[in-house]
C-alpha cells in the first residue's frame, strides 16, 4: 500500500494513493494503516526541509522539497503510535505531531471506506446554521469538506474531520472546547500557525463548532 | 648551538649590518632594556589599538571569547527554564528559535574554533621559543574582525534580527522564502567574519610552528601541544572555505536572487548540507584537537614523566586531521542517500575512534606509570578522559545508521555532542587555563577554588547531560520550544534544567576564580608546575620580547633535559625587531628575519571590512563600494615605509 | 575618547532600533482594529466634521515589517490573487507591478479595494478573508509595486521565476490616477 505524504509548515497532509482517482483520499495528521501489511510512504514537501519520525515504528527519512524519499515499514500490532517531525522547521516545529493509528484490515478498509463518502448534509437546524456559517465565513478559503462547495487545498481537509484523535497537528485533543478556542484564537496556541484568528460572534460560533463536531 | 649553525647567523651578520647593536652583551640588565624598548608596546590607548605582541593579542582573544561564552551560557540558561516543564511560558518560539541559534552559533563559531586559537597564539610562539608570532599584523586584524563579527551578531540578536534558523542553517527554512527580513543573513555574515578571522589565524599558525622553531627544535623534538595546533591549523585551512562558500551562495539566493539552493529552478537543497557539514564534521576535530594537545602538553607536568607514546600520538593527531574529512555524510544518513554510501561512512565514522583510542591509552598509560599530582589541571584531565570515553562511545553509536535513524535530532545527540565538547574540549580547556594562567598573567589560580569549580562542573555536567540520552531515547527531539504534559518527559527535563544551573554555577566560579586570581593570586615564579616545555623558560607574565636570548633546544624535554641552563643561540640585532628563522625538518637556524613593528591599519582595514560585510547584508553594491576603503586601508598597511620593517 | 565611543555606539542603537519593530514576528493580530470599515477614513478630505482615524497608521505597520510582507506574499497565491493578477504583471486583472492604480495606489486604498471587491471583475473579500490578513496581501501589492524599502521587501521564493524578486525592484513611487492599463480599458 503506498500513501503519500506531504510536510507543510506545520502539519501533515496524506494522500492514499489508488488507480481509481475516485478513491484517491486525501486527509491529514492521522495516517491509518492495516496491521500486518507492507506500507510504503512516498515523502515530499511543499515548503521547507522536514522529517518523519515515529519512534516505535520506524527511525526518521527528511522530506525534502525538490526531492522524493520513501519509508517502507510494517505494523504488526494494532495500536495508536505518535510521531513527531524531527528536522527544525520554523516557529511551529514543536507543535508538529501526528498519529499512526494501525488496525486490523477489515477495520482499516472500514475506516477507508468511511472516508471517502462526503460529508452528510447535517439534518440539525443547528448545525444547518453551523454549514451556513462555515460556507460564508474565513474558512473556506483553506479548508474544504467534501460535499459542500468548500474547496480549499492550502489547510487540511475537513471531511471527516471529527474522526481523527487531535487538531492542530496533535496539538489539542479534539473537543469541543478546543475547536472553539482553537477557530477563534489559533495563535495563542501555536503561535506563527498559517491559521489566521476568526472573530466570529459566540452563537455563530457555537452552530459552527456543532456543524465540525458532526463530520464523522 | 653547533659551530656550523653559529657560523651561519655569524656570515649573515658580517655580509649585511655588520656593527649593528646585537644580544649577545653579556650585561642582562642593559638587554632587558633595549629589547623592552624594541618589542615594547606604547601605553595608552593608542598602543592599545595598534599592538601587534601576541601576548596582547592572545589574552584579549580568550577574554573575548569567553565573553561570548558566557552569553550563549545565558543564552542556554534561559532554554533550560522554559524547557523545565511542558508548555513552558517564559518564552514563545520566536525567542526560543533566536536563542538556541544563538547558543550553537556562538559556542560554535565564536567560542569554541576561536579559544582554542586564541590559546595558541598566546601560547605557541613560546612554545616555539620565538619572539613573537609569524604575521603578528594579521593576528591584530584576525582580531578585529573576530570581534566586530561577534559584536555584530549579537547587536542584532539584542534588536531582534537575531538569527533564528538554528546553527547549521539548513535551506530552505534559511533560504529567501522562508526566512522573511535579515536575520538569516546575520548569521551567514557572521559565518563569514569568523572564517576570515580564523584562517588568518590558521596562517599565522602554521608558518610559526614551521618556520620558527627555537634552532634545535627538530620535528620529533615539537610538543605535542605544537602538533595538535599544527594540525588544526591545516583542517582550518581546508574546511572553513567550503562553509564559507555555502554562506556566500545563500547570501546571494537571499539578495540578489540566484538559484543555488532552488529546487524549481535546478538548485538542489541537499548542497547546502553537504557545503556545511564538510565543513561542520572536521570543524567537531578543530575544536577537540587543539584540546588533546593540551591535554598532551599538561600530563607530564603533573605525571612527572614525559608522555607516553609520543610518536604515537602525534600519528594519531595526524590521521584524526585526515580522517574527519571523510565523515560529514553521518549528519546526513536520514536525508535518503545511496546505501552504499551510507555504509562507507558508517565505516569511517568508526575507523576515527581507533586513533582517538590510541591517545586515550596513551595518557592513560601516562598517568598510570607517572606519579600524578591531582592539582586542578590534572582534575579536569581525568573528568575529561571520563566524559570524553562516553561521548566517544555515544558517538559510535550514532554512526551506525539504522540506530542513527532513531536517534538523529533527538535529545540523544544533544547529550553525546555535549559530552564531546564540553567533556573533550571545554574541560581540557579549563585544566589548560589553570595551568598557563600564571603565564598568561604571573599569579596563580586559587586551587580551593579551583577544586571546587572542577567538581561542581564535573558532577554538574554528567547530571544534566547524562538524562538527555534518555529523554531522546524516550522520543524527545531536538529544537522544540515546548512539549505536551502527556509526553511524561516533564520530570526529566526539570532534573536536567536544576543540573543546568549547577554547569552555571561552577562557570560563574570560573569567572570569580579568574578575576579574584587577577588580583589576588599567589604570584608565579617562572615555572610553578615544573613542566618541560619552552614557554615555562621566561618569567611569568613573559617581558615583551619573550625570551633575552634564543634558546637552544637539545631534547624533546628542554627544560628537564637542561635543568641547569638552556643553551641559546645570539646574534639577533636589539634596535630593531628581529627572530630566526630556522628550517623546516631540523630547525637548523637559517635566517634572522626582521618582525613588523605596531601599526594602526590591522584596525582600520577590520574596520572598512566590517563596513563591506555588513553592507553587503543589504545590497550587493556594497560589494563594489566597500572594497574602496578597504583597498585603501591595504595599500597603506602594505605601503613600503622606507624603514628597516621593509625588510619583512 | 571612551565618551566618543560610548556616543557612537548610542547613535548606532538609536539608528538601528527600527530593526526591532520591521523583523518583529507579530502573530497574534490583537492590536489590529476589529473589521469596521466605517471608522476608517481613506483621506483626510471629508465632508461633516466626525473624525475618523486615518487607515495610514494601520497600514503603516504592515509595509514596513518583513514579515506581514512575506506572509502577504504567501496569500498572494494561497488566496489566488494570482488566477487574475498573475505574478503582478496582470491578465485578466490589472497589473500590479507597475505604477498605474486605478484605485489609488497606497496601502490604505489597496486594502479597501480587496476588502470592497472593485467592478469589473474583483470581488469583495469583506468576510472571505480576515483583516489582518487583508493588510499582509496588501502590504505584499505595495511591494511588488516598489513601494517599499528594499531591505523590507520580500526574496525570491523557490519556485519557478518569472521576473526578479521585490528585493530587487528600486523604490518608485506610485502615480495616483495614472494611465488606465490596456486591462482595464476592455473589461471582460
Amino acid at each position: 500500500m503506498t500513501l503519500q505524504v506531504t510536510g507543510h509548515q506545520w502539519w501533515w497532509e496524506i494522500t492514499y494513493q489508488d488507480p481509481s482517482p475516485e478513491r484517491v483520499l486525501r486527509t491529514a495528521n492521522e495516517i491509518h494503516i492495516p496491521t500486518g501489511r507492507p506500507v510504503r510512504l512516498v515523502l515530499n514537501s511543499t515548503d521547507v526541509i522536514h522529517s518523519m519520525w515515529v519512534p516505535n515504528l520506524f527511525g526518521k527519512r527528511d522530506l525534502l522539497p525538490g526531492l522524493q524519499t520513501v519509508i517502507d515499514f510494517q505494523a504488526d500490532k494494532p495500536g495508536v503510535y505518535r510521531g513527531q517531525c524531527a528536522e527544525f522547521c520554523g516557529l511551529q516545529h514543536a507543535r508538529m505531531g501526528f498519529l499512526v493509528v494501525a488496525e486490523p484490515p477489515e477495520a482499516f478498509d472500514a475506516w477507508r471506506l468511511a472516508q471517502l463518502r462526503a460529508a452528510e448534509a447535517p439534518k440539525e437546524p443547528e448545525r444547518q446554521r453551523g454549514e451556513q456559517v462555515f460556507l460564508r465565513s474565513s474558512c473556506i478559503m483553506c479548508h474544504q469538506v467534501r460535499g459542500t462547495p468548500s474547496a480549499g487545498r492550502v489547510g487540511p481537509e475537513l471531511t471527516h474531520l471529527a474522526t481523527r484523535q487531535f487538531i492542530a497537528a496533535g496539538t489539542l485533543p479534539m473537543n469541543r472546547g478546543n475547536l472553539a478556542g482553537w477557530i477563534t484564537d489559533p495563535q495563542s496556541i501555536k503561535p506563527g500557525a498559517n491559521m489566521p484568528m476568526t472573530q466570529i460572534p459566540p452563537r455563530d460560533l457555537q452552530d459552527l463548532v456543532s456543524y465540525l463536531e458532526g463530520l464523522r | 648551538m653547533s659551530v656550523t649553525e653559529s657560523d651561519r647567523l655569524k656570515e649573515q651578520e658580517e655580509r649585511e649590518d655588520a656593527g649593528a647593536p646585537r644580544d649577545s652583551t653579556a650585561d642582562e640588565a642593559e638587554l632587558h632594556r633595549v629589547l623592552s624598548e624594541t618589542w615594547g608596546t606604547k601605553p595608552g590607548f593608542w598602543g592599545w589599538i595598534t599592538t601587534v605582541d601576541h601576548k596582547l593579542i592572545g589574552r584579549r582573544y580568550i577574554a573575548t571569547t569567553f565573553f561570548f561564552l558566557f552569553l550563549a551560557g545565558l543564552a542556554a540558561m534561559v532554554m533550560r527554564a522554559q524547557l523545565a516543564q511542558p508548555e513552558g511560558q517564559v518564552v514563545g518560539p520566536d525567542l526560543y528559535n533566536q536563542l538556541f541559534t544563538m547558543h550553537g552559533t556562538t559556542m560554535m563559531f565564536l567560542f569554541a574554533v576561536s579559544v582554542m586559537e586564541a590559546v595558541a597564539v598566546f601560547i605557541i610562539p613560546l612554545v616555539m621559543g620565538t619572539r613573537n608570532i609569524a604575521f603578528p599584523r594579521l593576528n591584530a586584524f584576525s582580531y578585529w574582525v573576530f570581534l566586530f563579527g561577534g559584536v555584530m551578531v549579537w547587536g542584532a540578536f539584542f534588536l531582534n534580527i537575531g538569527p533564528d534558523v538554528g546553527w547549521f542553517a539548513y535551506v530552505p527554512l534559511s533560504g529567501p522564502e522562508f526566512s522573511p527580513g535579515k536575520r538569516a543573513d546575520f548569521w551567514a555574515q557572521m559565518i563569514t567574519f569568523t572564517e576570515v578571522a580564523a584562517l588568518a589565524v590558521a596562517v599565522e599558525l602554521i608558518v610559526t610552528i614551521l618556520k620558527q622553531r627555537a634552532p634545535g627544535m627538530t620535528l620529533d623534538r615539537i610538543p605535542l601541544f605544537a602538533w595538535a595546533m599544527l594540525v588544526t591549523a591545516f583542517m582550518v585551512m581546508f574546511a572553513m572555505p567550503s562553509v564559507m562558500v555555502g554562506s556566500s551562495m545563500l547570501i546571494m539566493d537571499r539578495l540578489v536572487g540566484t538559484h543555488f539552493f532552488n529546487p524549481a529552478e535546478g538548485g538542489d537543497v541537499l548542497l547546502w548540507q553537504h557545503l556545511f557539514w564538510f565543513f561542520g564534521h572536521p570543524e567537531v576535530y578543530i575544536i577537540f584537537v587543539p584540546a588533546s594537545g593540551m591535554i598532551s602538553v599538561m600530563l607530564p607536568a603533573f605525571t612527572r614523566r614525559p608522555v607516553f607514546g609520543h610518536l604515537a600520538l602525534v600519528l594519531s593527531v595526524i590521521s584524526i586531521g585526515i580522517l574527519s574529512f571523510g565523515l560529514w555524510v553521518h549528519h546526513m544518513f536520514v536525508t535518503a542517500l545511496p546505501q552504499l554510501g551510507e555504509s562507507f561512512f558508517t565505516a569511517s565514522s568508526m575507523l576515527i575512534a581507533i586513533p582517538n583510542g590510541i591517545q586515550i591509552f596513551c595518557w592513560v598509560a601516562t598517568i598510570v606509570s607517572g606519579k600524578p599530582r591531582y592539582a586542578t589541571p590534572m582534575l579536569f584531565i581525568i573528568g575529561f578522559i571520563i566524559t570524553f570515553v562516553i561521548g566517544g562511545l555515544t558517538g559510535v553509536m550514532v554512526a551506525s545508521v539504522p540506530l542513527d535513524t532513531q536517534v538523529h535530532d533527538s535529545y540523544f545527540v544533544v547529550a553525546h555532542f555535549h559530552y564531546v565538547l564540553i567533556g573533550g574540549a571545554v574541560f581540557p580547556l579549563l585544566g589548560a587555563v589553570y595551568y598557563w594562567f600564571p603565564k598568561f598573567t604571573g599569579r596563580m589560580m586559587s586551587e580551593r577554588l579551583g577544586r571546587w569549580n572542577f567538581w561542581l562542573a564535573f558532577l554538574g555536567f554528567n547530571a544534566a547531560f547524562f538524562p538527555m540520552h534518555l529523554l531522546g531515547l524516550w522520543g524527545m527531539p531536538r529544537r522544540i520550544y515546548t512539549y505536551q504534559p502527556e509526553l511524561n518527559w516533564g520530570d526529566m527535563n526539570l532534573f536536567v534544567s536544576l543540573a543546568a544551573v549547577v554547569v552555571f554555577a561552577s562557570f560563574a566560579l570560573f569567572l570569580w576564580n579568574v578575576l579574584y586570581s587577577l588580583r589576588h593570586g599567589e604570584p608565579a615564579g617562572d615555572n610553578p608546575w615544573d613542566a618541560d616545555t619552552l614557554e615555562w623558560a621566561t618569567s611569568s607574565p613573559p617581558p615583551a620580547y619573550n625570551f633575552a636570548h634564543i634558546p637552544v633546544v637539545t631534547a624533546r624535554e628542554p627544560l628537564w633535559a637542561e635543568r641547569r641552563a638552556l643553551p641559546v643561540a645570539v646574534g639577533l640585532r636589539t634596535d630593531m625587531r628581529e627572530l630566526v628563522i630556522t628550517s623546516v625538518t631540523e630547525a637548523r637556524p637559517e635566517l634572522r628575519e626582521s618582525s613588523p613593528d605596531p601599526s594602526i591599519w590591522p584596525l582600520i582595514s577590520a574596520i572598512a571590512l566590517t563596513g563591506l560585510f555588513i553592507g553587503s547584508i543589504f545590497t550587493p553594491w556594497a560589494v563594489v563600494y566597500g572594497s574602496i576603503p578597504l583597498t585603501i586601508a591595504l595599500t597603506a598597511w602594505f605601503w613600503p615605509k622606507g624603514d628597516k620593517e621593509d625588510e619583512a | 575618547m571612551m565618551r566618543a565611543v560610548l556616543l557612537a555606539l548610542a547613535a548606532v542603537a538609536v539608528l538601528a532600533l527600527p530593526s526591532c519593530k520591521r523583523e518583529k514576528r507579530e502573530t497574534r493580530a490583537s492590536t489590529v482594529p476589529a473589521e469596521q470599515p466605517r471608522q476608517l477614513a481613506l483621506s483626510t478630505n471629508h465632508a461633516g466634521s466626525a473624525q475618523a482615524p486615518p487607515m495610514e497608521s494601520a497600514g503603516k505597520r504592515y509595509e514596513e515589517s518583513a514579515y506581514q510582507i512575506t506572509e502577504g506574499k504567501r496569500l498572494y497565491t494561497w488566496f489566488n490573487c494570482n488566477g487574475c493578477h498573475a505574478n503582478g504583471g496582470g491578465d485578466s486583472g490589472p497589473p500590479l507591478m507597475d505604477d498605474k492604480w486605478i484605485y489609488g495606489g497606497e496601502i490604505q486604498n489597496i486594502y479597501a479595494t480587496i476588502q470592497q471587491g472593485r467592478p469589473n471583475g474583483m470581488p469583495s473579500f469583506r468576510g472571505r478573508i480576515p483583516d489582518h490578513q487583508i493588510w499582509q496581501v496588501s502590504a505584499y501589492v505595495r511591494s511588488m509595486g516598489r513601494n517599499v524599502r528594499m531591505d523590507i521587501a520580500p526574496s525570491r521564493n523557490d519556485d519557478m521565476h518569472p521576473r526578479a524578486s521585490e528585493n530587487r525592484l528600486p523604490l518608485a513611487p506610485p502615480v495616483a490616477g495614472g494611465s488606465t492599463p490596456p486591462s482595464a480599458q476592455h473589461p471582460q
